[in-house]
């Protein structure tokens, strides 16, 4: 092309620059039959190299400088006969007159090559010199612009007003508007650096981490969810609030890199430097029954490659899994030598479980502050526990003495005896018959979710325990135990009550369960984890043996005269998982006798017993010792049962710490090319490399994942500054110098201005990669600072604002808009990191297409949690967030470099009426009411000022309050429907404010809230 | 032009794609007749007339079983039990749920099949209703894909891709094709649950999700819960007067300011506003059945009654044909029978078979079916041998990529025709092998789409649809 910028801005320049003017006609039309793909490759003839004069063709010479008659490539270009014209008609994407007319051109100019823009380290241009008439320039970011700009004939716009321009430059670095008062004293401060000092007084702010990391989360693919099928939940905030923190402490780039690519291998990592890593773990994760774990594991190191080229390099490797890449000089075996890099985790490549999610190995601990002052707490708890123990075991010959009498005579009971029930019933209309054996037999509909209830009469005195025995059935599918059609059940719980002669019912609360047989990953213990999603199961399908359980509470309950026991078995886990044939047995013990073999007391301990005191052998005495402490109820037991929870409780904070997925570096695998891209078929034999289209001088030939990391950020590699500094001036003026700030490869826009990115990329890293410093330089430029007001001219000319003859202006992202929502409105809670919240969010949107794994029966935060910063909200990859994916918001499945500004109908919608956005309007409205004093006016112009910034014009201000007086009106005639829009949201409405009017200004307030000029940052 | 080029042109036609369909509160903006004017142009994709102007596809989730639904293979009865032969499997690889099996007994079909209609179609007794519009049907037995889990399948069925962030076909149809409608977004989505197991495969919004085309190309579901539309509902004590009126002072507000600062993206941000106004009383006006007839409601069966049945969906579709959405897409969950099939599959089919049969007879009936699309089928097939134990008329069946059965109707392709042929043991395709891809491609050639050339720039590549190697629509599919 002579693209878009060069047509649209005037005259194209009077000599060719093969980057900019030629490159980008081989690329279209010639690469993708001539270039670095070797399969696609025709008549063995490239056009991707550097000197292309030196190419000769089978009729001579491709091109000869100076001489177009002669050149290859032009004769062809300029052939008439369909056979012959190169490209082919059939590609379908004809040269034009222009593009020949430039080829043309370049050869009598000498033909001269260069390689890829990009791939060439970058090197400080000297700075332009400027007419500068109207003494525009602030710093050389302005240079560079104006040089441009006097060549179009073109001037800067004027600077926008001081209002303006302290909005814009605090939600670019904030993610928040300034308030009435920041304003006020912005407006006040004449001095000459008075907008200078608001920069680094954003700079240094907190908020400015948070909308830092927005971007990089989108990249780092951050999530709270695995990602596939059941999407069930993860836990990566730490590495979250670890971006947050960098970011906010302007921590260099360099560092910032290497820690998140290798931070587990620098020498003596820190915990913080291993965190860092989690942005290589923050990829899905499958486990998806029938899946083959290798297949997902190369998936993920596959992931890892393309994630960090595009993030930090701009290439998509991606490209090259398959094949060749189609246009960068970048072969399928190099990037199985990146593949190679990252291919050491000692990972499995699926998750550990598919319904309960959660973290998978390797993973590190992050305990916070809050956590180790639980922890020491808790070993308090199991100092004083284990020291009531030693004082009470010395009471132990006293306490067994009392006990030896009654147990003496207990020993001739039966241990668990069965139960007779009156009556089994299942709730959703399964039905039972008893069987000769004293079981019970299910037949009939077999329902979704069961609970079966199981009445019968008791005798006075303890219960200690329930026993569950299940058993096949001839009748039951595949002649198993369980309803299920392949012979399987899942037990979700058991409930039981007392209930006495007068009909009142004692719940008895199991806390301990043990069963003979478990299916991996369904253990009895789950019945009495109090989490829905779990439950026990016995391997139906395959086993088909009868299986026992028992569940025990803390303490044996008394059971008064007259009695009956309900029992409900609650089988409400998976789908017609139901039992299909049991019986239940009883313990009338203390539950610390209870076992699973059926034996009171074992031989040894019989014998010991009926041994006179005075001559049991140490052995027996220790038996009997050990078998008092384990099954009588005393203070001794009551002790060693306090010490035995202390203890359960420290392991369990322990196991339940917040922990983050992490980098590790095991052994090195074999790393094949893979044929096609697919893991199981194996092609050549390949090692670590980095890629040879970029300068690497002197480093090893077989890099590891922290010398790849170092090489990112080495002076030598050409991308990694440009790639940063390309996305930082997206960020502040809405395109990047090229286009495309995900790829800077051979198909990447020809800088709009080139040598001002340069510049820039060389600037950036000569600072140290001082992120804050860049960003000052850019939004302390004449350029930044420029008044947004598009004229037609300026409109045609450059429609896109490539050129920056005028300020930026764009739609704020969906993260903001909330965001500033609920800061305007009064609601926002400011607390910086931290788990992901619940926010509001629409009924059904996590359960509507799936009704799996932990992630679902969302329910939302009350209080705080409803109004943290939107980069906390919970995100859910397979169902994220309603309205940031109205606002163009990836779905954080994969790596995303670039969102799209649209203009929805939808996003209008979300505006007006989503809860949030309304509450705030609320807000905002009793703000309006409380603090802009007692007139209409005053009070509607301290609603703009709050969310624009600026006083209100009188022409808005008619508008509104004519508006206001009729809402008005309407309010009190229909308080009913008032007050209901007057407390809309959970957060309680002002004391004092009366109804009928927070609603009228609520309406106002909502009209503020959508103005294009509050959505807008301009 | 290069990539970056297109992506600039990308970008400013996707604006113009909404302001299109809202141009008429903007006449008078000469820039904008003007891009209205050359949008054929800026759509070098556009091939031919299209013979569909908008697709009913009608998505079964979980991968129904094709050999007791469509393609009889009735030599299979006397294998009954046996292993699978290896000259049959060749080695062909298994998900680990089945792999580690040590026999794969064969499970024959234990549903009757019979030839329907004057083209004979063959469909198991399964069907009752379907049989009534088997000259309608095209089948295509031979499908096959490349995955053979769940989630990468339905995402490559739908994308084109088996990894996520690529755009879903309906999402390339409203960037190629734009929407005819004012008042309704161009690719609606309809959910439906089996009433097999509630913890069926689930979805996922990536399935109707724009990737990376501008999310205005994203699929709309409409949701069986609360507002059908996300958001549609005023706020609690505000009416449609209270909303015209604050609508009416944001738009004088929005043209001040559009007179201050000059962006035109003030104006289609009113125009927006307009249309999503307008879509409070489309929505509700299309989601209101109770003018149809009893007659027709009949004929969609007394689940049609049940808002979110895949009746009730059914119906819906025919009405948002009616009003010109072009890409329109239910989903109904619930097909994946690993046991326990034949009784899972009865009730899969109760649920659909009489809304599906009434959906092409009421189409055809209002002269809809000439130009609406109806597609049906899942993201792969099943295995003939059972997933654990096998009788006469109890097994199970894993997944199977190798082939499978969908049909389509309608529009452009061929009536009362079954293409292509599998083996006797419905194993691997022996003639006609359709893969996802020409699938693809063939609804949008029937759409007047050329495949290749509906491209959009992402990160240096023209990405498309239908993937990098070359693929052909199916011509025997067309009529």
């Amino acid at each position: 092309m002579l693209g878009i910028v060069l047509l649209a801005c005037g005259a194209p320049q009077a000599t060719v620059d093969f980057n900019r003017d030629v490159r980008p006609i081989l690329t279209e039309h010639c690469i993708a039959c001539h270039g670095p793909d070797e399969k696609a490759r025709k008549a063995d003839l490239r056009l991707d190299g550097i000197d292309l004069a030196k190419v000769v063709t089978s009729s001579g010479r491709l091109v000869a400088p100076g001489q177009t008659d002669t050149s290859d490539l032009l004769v062809r270009v300029r052939e008439t006969r369909r056979d012959k014209v190169m490209p082919p008609p059939r590609h379908g994407k004809p040269l034009s007159t222009a593009q020949v007319a430039i080829l043309d051109a370049w050869v009598k100019e000498g033909a001269k090559g260069a390689a890829h823009w990009a791939f060439i380290p970058p090197q400080r241009p000297v700075e332009p010199k400027v007419r500068d008439v109207g003494g525009r320039r602030r710093n050389p970011v302005d240079a560079f612009i104006l040089a441009r700009l006097e060549r179009e004939g073109l001037a800067f716009s004027p600077e926008a007003g001081k209002p303006t321009l302290l909005r814009r430059v605090s939600l670019d670095l904030t993610g928040l508007p300034p308030t009435p008062e920041e304003m006020a004293a912005f407006l006040a401060d004449t001095r000459p650096d008075a907008y200078e000092r608001q920069v680094d007084r954003l700079l240094a702010s907190p908020r400015y981490g948070e909308r830092m990391a927005l971007e990089w989360l989108d990249l780092g693919r951050f999530a709270d969810s695995n990602g596939f099928q059941t999407d069930t939940g993860r836990q990566m905030w730490p590495w979250r609030d670890w971006v947050i923190r960098a970011f906010t402490n302007n921590m260099p780039f360099d560092r910032f890199t290497i820690e998140q690519i290798a931070g587990d291998m620098l020498p003596g990592a820190t915990r913080d430097q291993i965190v860092a890593t989690g942005f290589q773990r923050n990829h899905r994760l499958n486990g998806e029954g029938g899946l083959i774990a290798e297949e997902w594991r190369i998936e993920t190191v596959i992931d890892r490659v393309e994630t960090t080229s595009l993030t930090w390099m701009g290439l998509t490797a991606g490209c090259a899994r398959c094949h060749d890449h189609k246009y960068d000089p970048f072969t399928q075996k190099e990037f199985y030598g990146l593949f190679a890099i990252f291919n050491n985790v000692p990972e499995s490549g699926t998750l550990t479980s598919n319904r309960t999610g959660g973290n998978s190995d390797p993973v590190i601990e992050v305990p916070g502050p809050e956590h180790d002052a639980e922890l020491a707490r808790l070993n308090g708890v199991l100092a004083k526990a284990t020291a009531d123990a030693a004082l009470q075991s010395k009471r132990l010959p006293e306490l067994m003495a009392a006990w030896e009498a009654g147990e003496k005579v207990r020993l001739g009971e039966v241990l668990w005896a069965h139960l007779e029930p009156t009556r089994v019933k299942g709730v959703s209309g399964s039905h039972y018959t008893r069987q000769a054996d004293g079981t019970w037999l299910a037949s009939g509909n077999n329902p979704v979710h069961e609970t079966t209830e199981i009445v019968a009469p008791l005798v006075a005195g303890p219960l200690g325990g329930i026993q569950l025995e299940c058993l096949p059935d001839p009748s039951l599918p595949v002649g198993s135990l369980g309803r299920f059609s392949n012979g399987n059940f899942v037990l979700s719980r058991v409930e039981a009550d007392i209930v006495g002669a007068d009909g009142k019912r004692t719940p008895v609360k199991f806390v301990r369960a043990e069963a003979d047989y478990s299916q991996n990953g369904w253990p009895i213990t789950a019945t009495v984890a109090g989490n829905p999603a779990q439950g026990w199961a016995v391997d139906g399908p395959t086993r088909k043996l009868p299986v026992k359980a028992i569940f025990l509470p803390e303490k044996a309950v008394a059971v008064p005269q007259g009695s009956t026991v309900a029992v409900r078995l609650v089988q409400a886990t998976l789908g017609n998982h139901n039992i299909g044939r049991f019986r239940l047995s009883l313990c009338r013990f203390e539950p610390g006798r209870a076992s699973l073999k059926g034996e009171v007391i074992s031989a040894q301990v019989r014998e010991a017993l009926l041994a006179e005191p005075a001559k049991r052998s140490p052995a027996q005495k220790s038996a009997l010792e050990t078998h008092f402490r384990a099954t009588a109820d005393s203070p001794l037991r009551q002790a060693d049962m306090a010490v035995v929870n202390a203890r359960k409780a420290v392991d369990s904070f322990q196991a339940n710490l917040p922990t983050v997925m992490v980098m590790k570096e095991g052994p090195v695998r074999p790393a094949n090319v893979l044929i096609r891209g697919q893991y199981d078929r194996k092609g050549e034999v390949v090692t670590a490399t980095y890629p040879s289209m970029l300068p690497n001088p002197g480093l090893a030939a077989k890099p590891d994942r922290l010398a790849f990391a170092r090489w990112m950020v080495s002076p030598e590699n050409p991308l990694t500054a440009r790639v940063w500094v390309n996305r930082a001036w997206e960020r502040f003026f809405g395109v990047g110098l090229s286009r495309d700030s995900g790829n800077l490869g051979t198909q990447a826009e020809y800088p709009v201005h080139p040598q001002l990115f340069d510049w820039l990329a060389v600037e950036f890293r000569e600072s140290g990669w001082d992120m804050k410093r860049l960003q000052r330089l850019l939004v302390t430029s004449t350029a930044y600072r420029q008044q947004a007001k598009v004229t037609s001219d300026l409109l045609s000319k450059d429609p896109e604002n490539r050129l920056l003859a005028r300020g930026p202006r764009f739609r704020l992202t969906g993260e903001v808009l909330r965001d500033q929502a609920l800061y305007v409105g009064g609601l926002l809670v400011e607390k910086v990191g931290g788990p992901s919240t619940r926010p509001y969010m629409p009924d059904g949107v996590w359960d509507e297409t799936s009704v799996y794994g932990d992630l679902r029966g969302y329910k939302h935060d009350k209080g705080d949690g409803l109004y943290r910063r939107s980069l906390y909200t919970v995100w859910k990859r397979t169902a994220a967030p309603p309205t940031m994916l109205l606002f163009d918001a990836p779905s954080r499945e994969t790596c995303a470099v670039r969102r799209s500004r649209t203009n929805t109908p939808l996003q209008a919608l979300a505006l007006l009426n989503e809860i949030t956005f309304v509450e705030a309007a609320r807000g905002l409205a009793e703000r309006m009411m409380v603090e802009g004093g007692d007139q209409i006016r005053s009070r509607l112009d301290r609603g703009v000022r709050l969310a624009l910034g600026r006083p209100a014009t009188d022409r808005e201000l008619d508008i509104l309050e004519s508006g206001l007086k009729a809402d008005l009106q309407r309010s009190r005639a229909d308080v009913a429907s008032a007050t209901r829009l007057a407390s809309v949201g959970e957060k309680a409405r002002r004391a004092g404010l009366d109804p009928a009017e927070v609603a009228a200004y609520t309406l106002a307030a909502n009209v503020v809230l959508n103005l294009d000029e509050f959505v807008t940052r301009e | 032009m290069n990539n970056s080029s297109l992506l600039a042109m990308g970008d400013r036609l996707n604006r113009r794609l909404f302001l299109g369909s809202s141009a008429a509160g903007l006449a008078g903006s000469a820039a904008l007749a003007d891009m209205v004017a050359t949008d054929r142009a800026d759509r070098p994709w556009l091939a031919g007339t299209p013979k569909a102007k908008r697709v009913i596809y009608l998505f079964q989730s979980g991968a129904p079983s094709q050999m007791d639904l469509f393609d009889p293979k009735p030599g299979m009865v006397k294998h009954l039990g046996e292993d699978l032969p290896d000259s049959i499997r060749k080695g062909q690889r298994l998900t680990t749920m089945t792999s580690g099996q040590s026999k794969f007994p064969i499970a024959p079909s234990m549903f009757k099949f019979a030839r329907h209609g004057n083209s004979g179609t063959w469909l198991s007794e399964l069907w009752k209703y379907l049989p009534r519009v088997a000259d309608e049907l095209c089948m295509v037995r031979t499908m096959h894909t490349e995955a053979i889990n769940h989630d990468p399948a339905i995402t490559f069925v739908q994308t084109g891709n088996q990894l996520p962030g690529r755009p879903s076909i309906g999402s390339w149809v409203s960037y190629g094709l734009g929407s005819p409608n004012r008042d309704l977004p161009a690719y609606v989505v309809l959910t439906s649950f089996g009433s097999g197991r509630p913890d069926d495969q689930p979805l996922y919004d990536r399935l109707w999700g724009s990737g990376f085309l501008p999310s205005v190309h994203q699929g709309v579901k409409f949701r069986n819960k609360g507002d059908a539309v996300l958001y549609l509902s005023n706020p609690p004590g505000v009416d449609a007067m209270a909303r015209r009126a604050t609508l009416d002072r944001l738009s004088v507000l929005n043209r001040e300011h559009f007179g201050a600062v000059g962006d035109p993206e003030i104006e289609t941000r009113v125009s927006q506003y307009e249309m999503a106004f307008r879509m409070q009383s489309s929505v509700p006006d299309l989601l209101d059945t109770s003018k149809e007839s009893k007659s027709t409601l009949d004929m969609y069966g007394a689940d049609v009654k049940r808002p979110g049945s895949y009746a009730a969906n059914c119906l819906l579709a025919r009405r948002l044909a009616e009003r010109d959405v072009r890409f329109i897409q239910l989903f109904h969950m619930g097909w994946d029978h690993h046991g326990g099939l034949p009784n899972a599959i009865r009730g899969q089919c109760r649920d659909t078979d009489q809304a599906t049969a009434a959906l092409l007879t009421d189409l055809r009936q209002r002269g809809l079916l000439e130009d609406t699309l109806v597609v049906w089928g899942g993201e792969f097939g099943r295995t003939i041998y059972s997933q654990g134990g096998v009788s006469a008329d109890n097994y199970g069946r894993d997944h199977h990529p190798r082939c499978y059965s969908i049909f389509m109707a309608g529009a452009g392709v061929r009536r009362g025709y079954t293409h292509g042929v599998t083996d006797d043991y419905c194993y691997n395709i022996l003639e006609g092998a359709v893969h996802v891809n020409e699938l693809n491609a063939t609804i949008l050639h029937l759409m007047g789409i050329d495949h290749e050339r509906l491209t959009y720039p992402y990160l240096g590549l023209q990405a498309r649809l239908t993937g990098v190697e070359s693929v052909k629509p199916v011509k025997a599919l067309l009529a």
